[in-house]
């Protein structure tokens, strides 16, 4: 599958395998086709999680990943691209449902937006909060002070 | 049915012109509410009882857990993992264990194999004992409750007889257990096994043909095996759904590759048939425990693992059958002795997420069926 995936689309798509487990790189821009291929051509028609890392020294500074997963083959695969900071992603939830609070998520905490997601607004932290936590340059006992002392009248909540 | 991909977003922003015009209400349930098994807060958007739509806030007991993750060793990060889903924590560390295992090359000695099997699907059942009392208590069935928290008493003491803790047990450690069990660990195991199993029997012949179980729950809550599968529905929902999937069987983990047992699933795709598959796990629970208990070969407990734990630089998605779904983590691996990123994929977070098409059209009452239903613990929501 991924072979004739390679033949098709050539260099942005790049298939790997560590430990077993199957995942391939690809380019930013084919990412929406490639997702839509993968959910009706190769039947990957869970979408088990949606997640990102961020790597601060690199250019393009976040991964963003789709973990699939396939009822008809029994099969997994991760989906890997790179993005650079204030850039956007198409959003998957055409094609999968759950990619919705998924995707949620990944804004809430990196900062990453999804072109074409209906509801694109902070799911864990609330609403007014600045800062993406899961980002490396957010410390780990960072928090907005400011949102704290508005809502919550307290000093600091540690 | 609502076809899960056309839903938008509720429109909160003009309750009042809504409520003048058509009858309609918006209205607050939770966080503080009895029947949210934690702190969630759900928006309805009623039309008189019947429900138009919902939208579920979260995130009250967000404790970033994979922020901590990042900042501690794989060592460290492993109790952690018990307070996600704290009704069935032994799962979690099963998770995260074998996930660190993997990234690591190694694998549990079959001792520790058949013992982490028997702790698990222990956990399982008390998190199946949990669910059931407090749904049917939901519902206004009141006497299950006590039934289910005196057998869960059981299979907790085993727990503090085994490591000293009942809920946030820590009970494996990366490549084993760190704990031989005690004298006697079989004859209790055994012991509660031929004790529980007419209990169960008891729970079924309060419910299963109960005139008001039957009513509130048949019909409630509705979800297809293809939309469940779009909304990425893991555990017994799905396979209330009638889609035939469990992770212990489709790509095996631990030793359950060794045990005889079936997959329950059910027709509808309501409360009542995810009512009847979690009753059916608890029977295919006790029979992996059954055989699990007569086979545990002698051993080490441990494998060789470095003192320090330095998985290579890599990364690795490793998931198991939690007794709620899909409980996945998703390791990445610098080098170092620190995870470079630990992501948790949640069941309860993606299940949750289902509510709001399952409630669609469903009166008020029923959306507290259907929350009880789907088995969230908010812990494990919001990490």
């Amino acid at each position: 599958m991924v072979a004739k995936l390679k033949n098709q689309y050539g260099s942005g798509i790049e298939p790997l395998t560590y430990l077993g487990q199957n995942y391939m790189v690809v380019d930013r821009s084919m990412i929406p086709e490639i997702l839509q291929i993968l959910r009706n051509e190769e039947g990957f028609d869970y979408c088990v999680d949606i997640t990102a890392v961020h790597y601060p020294k690199r250019d393009k500074q976040f991964d963003v990943i789709w973990v699939l997963y396939s009822f008809p083959r029994n099969e997994r695969i991760r989906v890997k691209t790179q993005i650079a900071d204030g850039e956007t992603i198409a959003s998957s939830v055409p094609i999968w449902a759950t990619a919705n609070w998924l995707e949620r998520e990944v804004f809430d905490m990196f900062g990453i937006k999804f072109d074409g997601h209906p509801d694109m607004k902070r799911i864990l932290l609330p609403d007014g909060w600045k800062g993406h936590p899961l980002r490396k340059d957010y410390g780990i006992l960072q928090q907005d002070n400011e949102w704290v002392q508005i809502n919550l009248g307290i000093e600091s909540g540690q | 049915m609502t076809d899960p991909t056309s839903l938008s977003p509720l429109d909160l922003d003009t309750p009042d012109k809504t409520f003048l015009d058509a009858n309609e209400l918006v209205i607050n349930m939770g966080p503080q509410h009895p029947a949210t098994h934690g702190v969630l807060r759900v928006i309805l958007r009623l039309d008189g009882e019947k429900v138009l739509g919902l939208e579920c806030v979260i995130g009250y007991l967000h404790r970033g857990v994979e922020k901590i993750g990042e900042h501690r060793t794989y060592t460290m990060f492993n109790p952690y993992v018990d307070r996600m889903d704290y009704v069935a924590a032994v799962s979690n560390g099963l998770g995260y264990c074998e996930a660190v295992e993997k990234l690591l090359n190694v694998e549990a000695p079959p001792r520790a194999q058949y013992i982490r099997v028997i702790l698990t699907e222990l956990n399982r059942m008390a998190s199946h004992q949990l669910w059931l009392g407090t749904h049917a208590l939901d519902i206004g069935a009141i006497t299950p409750l006590f039934y289910t928290f005196r057998d869960r008493e059981e299979i907790l003491k085993i727990f503090e007889k085994y490591c000293g803790a009942r809920l946030t047990t820590h009970a494996f450690r990366i490549g084993g257990l760190q704990y031989e069990t005690y004298e006697g660990f079989e004859k209790d195991v055994r012991t509660f096994v031929n004790f529980v199993k007419p209990k169960i029997d008891e729970y079924e012949e309060l419910l299963t043909t109960n005139r008001i179980w039957l009513e509130r729950t048949k019909g409630v809550g509705i979800i297809s095996g293809k939309d469940a599968i779009a909304l990425g529905v893991t555990g017994p929902v799905l396979r209330a759904s009638g889609v035939k999937w469990d992770i212990r069987k489709a790509q095996p983990y631990a030793n359950y590759k060794n045990f005889d047992f079936d997959i329950p699933t059910g027709e509808n795709g309501d409360t009542y048939d995810r009512y009847i598959v979690r009753m059916a796990e608890f029977r295919q629970s006790l029979r992996i425990i059954e055989q699990a208990v007569e086979g545990i070969p002698e051993g080490p407990i441990m494998a060789k693992v470095p003192k320090v734990i330095k998985p290579p630089v890599g990364e690795i998605y490793h998931s198991i059958e939690a007794p709620k779904g899909e409980l996945g983590y998703f390791l990445v691996s610098d080098g170092s002795t620190q995870p470079y990123r630990v992501r948790v994929r949640p069941p309860s977070f993606v299940n949750l997420q289902a509510l709001d098409v399952m409630c669609r059209g469903a009166m008020v009452a029923d959306v507290i069926a259907v929350i009880g239903t789907l088995d969230i613990v908010l812990g494990e929501v919001d990490r």
